[in-house]
């Protein structure tokens, strides 16, 4: 693998990391399947793009594409909360529709960033390599993100988040509005999804509507592979294990697709990515299996 | 402390599944008192239960706690009421999180939530000064995941975490069916200490005739949805277990009688 393509895959692994951390919470913390992100990234990346076009400054722009996200997420709640629909239904009907609200926010399938001054510039004329510039400011994001969940779940608030997905009826019966956690958390899932589609998108110049194909599996991977990888029940270390597991997946694919012995092409990452899930999905199922068998054989 | 006026619930209403859990119950339960309710299968008992804590709605009547119409509150506004334990060790703790975190949600119970951090000095001396009270141990292990402890370490756990805050009422539903008898045992004399200790008003759902009689200062039977028999002191205390089950049976047999007639 190249220092190109291993930097390249090092940036996108940072990028969705905060895409992993907000399915962390909705995933993980409140047993939610949040389908939403597969519109929530691409319509940060559209709103992003739109904004830096039309004279918006690149931060300015990136922080309300977040905000945008937060919406969505809203949508997503409002359809399980109040029309009852299914958490996965809910959560495709956002995404289908948001998919005809890129197009309109953009006007055009795709919106091109190249030389535009974007959130990253300013590192480059520190003298930041332009190579390394995104890195270096996705890994502050990242950190800062990582460590906002860590807070944040440590606070009553963030508590009652977890109680409410653990076991929704003990919730209750302890005062909390089950209804709101859910609320809360797919805002915030969502608007740090959205904010991960606007970096990406100044990161490879451009917003395309098509974009957030495949971002919840990517997402799933980053989750399920990094907390298979690295099993805890501390939060600060389950967050930095999403973090990880977003990076180690895009290594993982880029050492896959680079390998001429496999013989994988750009063509094969879904593939390779749903075998990736797959795998790291079974392994936690096959651990306990076998720990089963151990025990009953005493 | 409780109040219930008229209480009445029908499910599946106007359907060839229609049944009426639930008619015409008054009932007032002073503060402090603890109440037992016994009853057959199907009787009403879990039902009165859960409209006490808001789980289900009521078709007719008004519920009153500590003075103040509670009938349209939903379940986590109640919470701050009351507080309920269940008859699955499981269904009242959250298993993959810590003691201390589980100690935490029910002492946010009876106040708001905030955005401070909800582990703090003040939640772990509680936490240490009422688990010591169990005589467990489980005041050395706050980290431990519930997860890792017994059925009647978690139930006496969830009885901890019910009495934290300004909890005025306690609602157990068979909380010690699931348990072996020696656990059962502990968490009912645990039950007692408790309720006393902190003057909370209880109501206990349970199957047993014993802990029926044994325990609180008044009991109640239900049968098809309605109160049949409604004691206190020198009368319950005169009454024997074998007595009751009489009764008991016999309520259970005019039914059959009842039966035979109508089919005959």
């Amino acid at each position: 693998m190249s220092l190109y393509a291993f930097t390249g895959a090092l940036e996108t692994g940072l990028a969705f990391a905060l895409v992993a951390l907000g399915a962390y919470l909705t995933f993980r913390v409140l047993d939610f399947p949040d389908l939403t992100v597969e519109g929530s990234f691409p319509l940060g990346a559209a709103v992003a793009a739109k904004l830096m076009v039309s004279g918006v400054d690149a931060w300015t722009a990136t922080i309300v594409a977040g905000l945008t996200g937060c919406l969505a997420g809203f949508a997503t709640a409002f359809l399980n909360l109040k029309l009852r629909i299914l958490h996965i239904l809910a959560g495709i009907l956002t995404a289908i529709a948001l998919y005809s609200v890129n197009l309109r926010i953009m006007d055009r399938p795709n919106i091109g960033l190249i030389n535009m001054t974007t959130v990253y510039t300013p590192f480059e004329k520190l003298g930041v390599p332009s190579l390394y510039a995104p890195m270096v400011l996705l890994l502050i994001v990242v950190i800062v993100a990582k460590i906002a969940v860590d807070l944040f779940l440590g606070t009553g608030f963030g508590l009652a988040m977890r109680a409410a997905g653990a076991n929704p009826r003990m919730a209750q019966a302890n005062g909390i509005q089950v209804g709101r956690m859910i609320v809360v958390g797919l805002a915030i899932a969502n608007g740090l999804t959205a904010l991960s589609g606007a970096l990406f998108a100044q990161m490879l110049g451009a917003a395309d509507v098509s974009m957030g194909i495949g971002v919840i599996v990517v997402a799933l991977a980053a989750v399920i592979g990094g907390t298979a990888l690295m099993p805890s029940r501390l939060i600060p270390l389950l967050t930095l294990s999403c973090v990880l597991g977003s990076i180690l997946y895009r290594i993982a694919l880029a050492l896959a697709l680079s390998s001429d012995a496999i013989g994988l092409t750009a063509s094969d990452v879904n593939v390779v990515t749903a075998v990736l899930v797959a795998v790291a999905l079974w392994v936690p199922v096959r651990k306990s299996s076998l720990l089963r068998r151990a025990g009953g054989a005493k | 402390m409780i109040g219930v006026e008229n209480l009445g619930v029908t499910f599946n209403k106007g359907t060839a599944l229609e049944n009426r859990a639930l008619h015409g119950v008054n009932l007032t339960i002073a503060a402090g008192e603890f109440v037992t309710v016994i009853g057959s299968n199907g009787a009403g008992k879990s039902t009165l239960l859960n409209l006490l804590a808001g789980e289900i709605a009521p078709s007719t009547g008004r519920i009153f706690m500590n003075g103040t119409d509670v009938t349209s509150w939903p379940v986590h506004r109640r919470s701050a009421i009351l507080a309920r334990m269940f008859q699955d060790p499981r269904a009242g703790i959250c298993e993959d999180m810590s003691i201390i975190e589980n100690i935490a949600i029910a002492a946010a119970r009876t106040a708001p939530r905030g955005f401070r951090f909800a582990i703090t000095d003040d939640i772990r001396r509680a936490a240490v000064e009422r688990l010591t009270m169990l005589g467990l141990g489980l005041e050395k292990r706050l980290h431990d995941r519930v997860a890792l402890l017994s059925g009647g370490q978690r139930q006496a756990m969830a009885l901890i975490m019910a009495t934290l805050g300004t909890t005025k009422v306690l609602l157990l539903d068979e909380h010690t069916a699931a348990l072996d008898p020696a656990a059962a045992e502990l968490v009912m004399n645990l039950t007692r200490e408790v309720v006393q200790k902190f003057g909370i008003t209880t109501v206990m759902v349970t199957h047993s005739m014993r802990q029926a009689l044994d325990f609180g200062s008044r009991t109640i039977m239900l049968h098809q949805g309605q109160i049949i028999l409604d004691i206190a002191g020198a009368e319950r205390a005169s009454l024997t277990v074998e007595q009751l089950v009489r009764m008991f049976r016999r309520k259970e047999g005019s039914d059959i009688s009842d039966d035979q007639l109508l089919l005959a």
